[in-house]
């Protein structure tokens, strides 16, 4: 019978599966970082158990950082004392542990495909949310809480229930400007915040298979937003292509992975639970205006006018929404101005997205009515190679700050922050209140969006963009 | 871990739709490296204003809500983040039971491994509950889990539904770490096979 990628990797990782259970499901590839795991490391010390597979078992430092000097200590003493925790437990329990200082350090989600770590057909969890964005790669992966961390550090195990599938197939070709992170508001958009609650998801159509690496983790790095909690692409020649001689990678040929990660597509005529489908050509520019990725339109709108909307409980988030964002009913999108800028996070923090703002900024500064613009790389490895490419200097000349990587103000759980009221144009994945910062107001966009409200001061439509 | 057997309690509401997870607990309580002392950070943003006193436009901070066990909440509660500690704030702040027509998949899970009880119930039950909840001062409920039912004041009852496992885990207060190293053995022959070294 015809199996999707997610039948096929559920049923190569079961471990065991009685009725009236919950299936035990291996895991192939584990993901700490320092927020989630102190007590999962401390219940493992209490219960006296050893982590059984710390080979499989890879930690980063990545929300508490800073992003400015590195060779001076972590002010903040609770930071400091969480990032050392991390590193303190790494060394215990035998895991390998990349410390602000090494060359593989980044955003959790960033590093995983970067050196290899993360390979099609793999169960990949880490206790983190944006764990989705490996299905980029055909695995299926997916953010657990801190219990389940412990759980899967002891046993290498995770109990799981099957979920359900949902097709979501972006077909056509995407119009210029339109990028994957336009694509994947644009899906949350239509299904809604909770539309993918209870499924996985497998991203299919012309529009996914003509998008990078980086853009389809951009698409599955947004797939919680949308409630599921696990995003998965089918693996191609390109996906192939990616992985090819990364550091992780080391000694196994080539042919024969590709080999083995082939047997893990989609077969042709495979069935789904659920099919949604998008164009690419009704997607527009995405701006969000409200407190939820679901609040979301198309650049060329208006926000929303409350007596136009039927449903009592919609009404009145919307309301709650636009007071917190302070902003009026049936206000042009391009007409909401900005006072800071965050381009960065693990869902557009890569090379293709500096590379893409890069050559929006080309020839212009940041308006002086903008406080803050940061340029904060995902990984330490994007620093470089953005460096070597000269993107550096592209941005500072035009007057932005160029940082060290983490995950910087897309949580603002180190010094990057927004202070209450300000509006930012933001690349990353949650525009909650205070998401940012207390008070802070987020509107998520791509990339090229954030750096050209960051010129201008005000929201524009990159499709009229004067390119130098 | 306490089993979860029977639960009465007063039922505090919140009214507000998709309740993500960085609302439940903001960040800043994040940095914490233990698992209890966050009752405090629970709804941190909406439930203190900048001088740290109560906001007493916050209906969950009314008085008569006081000693809540009960949470009654909105659809898509606890999306957004993966954090366990907005049900170790819940949990802290004494709440053991959530009631919402849907829940985000992570923050559901993570309640069931701290012991605590969330149930989907129709959206016009729940309707409904805000509504008599509202209208009673220290309006209680009974959660009967062996029985599957929520009793209310006049007597009359909810039915709902729960997966039999995580039922059975409740009931008994398992630790799902030391359920799986039962079948270490299977585990074991798992990567025997696939040589997992
Ligand atoms: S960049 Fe943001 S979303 Fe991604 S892992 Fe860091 S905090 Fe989470």
């Amino acid at each position: 019978m015809a199996k999707n990628i997610y039948e096929k990797i559920w049923d190569a990782h079961l471990v065991l599966d009685e009725p009236g259970k919950e299936a035990v499901l291996y895991i192939d590839r584990h993901y700490v970082h320092e927020v989630t795991s102190p007590q999962a490391f401390e219940g493992l010390r209490l219960a006296e158990r050893k982590v059984r597979r710390p080979e499989r078992t890879f930690a980063t430092m990545d929300h508490n950082i800073p992003t400015t000097d590195r060779s001076q200590p972590i002010r903040d003493e609770m930071s400091r004392l969480q990032v050392e925790t991390l590193k303190k437990n790494c060394d215990e329990f035998g895991v390998a542990c990349f410390d602000m200082k090494d060359r593989r350090n980044g955003i959790v989600h960033v590093i995983g495909p970067e050196l290899g770590l993360t390979q099609p057909g793999f169960t990949i969890v880490c206790g983190d949310s944006h764990t989705s964005t490996h299905g980029a790669f055909g695995a299926l992966a997916f953010g657990i809480g801190t219990s389940e961390v412990e759980h899967v550090l002891a046993t290498q195990t995770l109990l799981q229930k099957k979920s359900k599938t949902m097709e979501v197939r972006v077909n056509g070709v995407l119009p210029n400007g339109i990028t994957a992170k336009d694509v994947i508001l644009a899906i949350i958009g239509k299904i809604g915040t909770a539309g993918g609650t209870g499924y996985v998801i497998e991203y299919t159509g012309d529009v996914i298979r003509a998008l990078s690496m980086e853009g389809r983790m951009t698409v599955c790095n947004m797939t919680i937003e949308g409630g599921a909690r696990a995003g998965l692409i089918s693996p191609d020649e390109k996906t192939f292509e990616y992985l090819k001689g990364r550091e992780y990678l080391n000694g196994t040929p080539h042919e024969k992975l590709v080999e083995q990660w082939k047997q893990f597509a989609s077969d042709p005529g495979c069935k789904y639970d659920v099919l949604v489908e998008l164009d690419a050509k009704d997607i527009e520019p995405q701006v969000t205006w409200g407190t939820s990725p679901g609040m979301v339109s198309g650049v060329s709108t208006k926000t929303p006018v409350l007596r136009e909307i039927d449903d009592a409980n919609t009404r009145l988030s919307t309301e709650k929404a636009l007071q917190y964002m302070g902003l009026d009913e049936g206000v042009p999108l391009t007409a909401v101005t900005i006072n800071k800028m965050f381009l960065g996070s693990c869902t557009n923090g890569r090379m293709e997205d500096l590379r893409a703002a890069a050559k929006v900024v080309r020839g212009y500064k940041v308006n002086p009515k903008i406080d803050q613009a940061i340029v904060v790389p995902g990984s330490h490895h994007v620093k470089e190679q953005a460096e070597q490419e000269g993107l550096d200097k592209v941005f500072k000349d035009a007057g932005f700050e160029w940082r060290e990587a983490g995950c910087s103000m897309c949580l603002a759980m180190n010094d990057d922050r927004l202070d209450p009221g300000d509006r930012c144009a933001s690349t990353s994945n949650r525009n909650f209140e205070g998401r940012q910062g207390k008070g802070g107001r987020t509107h998520l966009v791509s990339p090229a969006m954030a750096v050209a409200a960051a010129i201008k001061g005000h929201f524009v439509d990159i499709r009229d963009w004067q390119y130098n | 871990m306490q089993p979860f057997i029977k639960l009465t309690g007063v039922v505090a509401p919140l009214e507000a739709l998709n309740v993500d997870t960085d609302q439940i607990i903001p960040k800043q309580f994040l940095k914490r490296i233990g698992r209890t002392g966050f009752d405090d950070a629970l709804f941190f943003d909406w439930r203190f204003n900048a001088d740290g006193s109560l906001n007493p436009d916050f209906e969950f901070n009314a008085p008569r809500y006081k000693g809540a066990s009960i949470l009654l909440a909105k659809d898509n509660f606890g999306c957004g983040s993966s954090r366990e500690h907005a049900p170790w704030a819940l949990l802290d702040y004494g709440i053991l039971c959530i009631l919402a027509p849907s829940f985000a998949d992570i923050f559901y899970n993570n309640c069931f491994n701290n012991g605590m009880l969330p149930i989907r119930l129709p959206e016009a039950t729940i309707e409904a509950l805000f509504k008599e909840v509202r209208a009673t001062v220290g309006y209680q409920l009974t959660i009967d889990l062996p029985n599957n039912k929520i009793v209310k004041p006049d007597g009359s009852s909810i039915a709902f539904e729960l997966d039999a496992f995580k039922k059975e885990c409740l009931l008994n207060g398992w630790d799902t770490v030391g359920l799986t190293l039962r079948h270490e053995d299977k585990i074991a022959a798992f990567e025997k096979a696939r040589a997992i070294a």
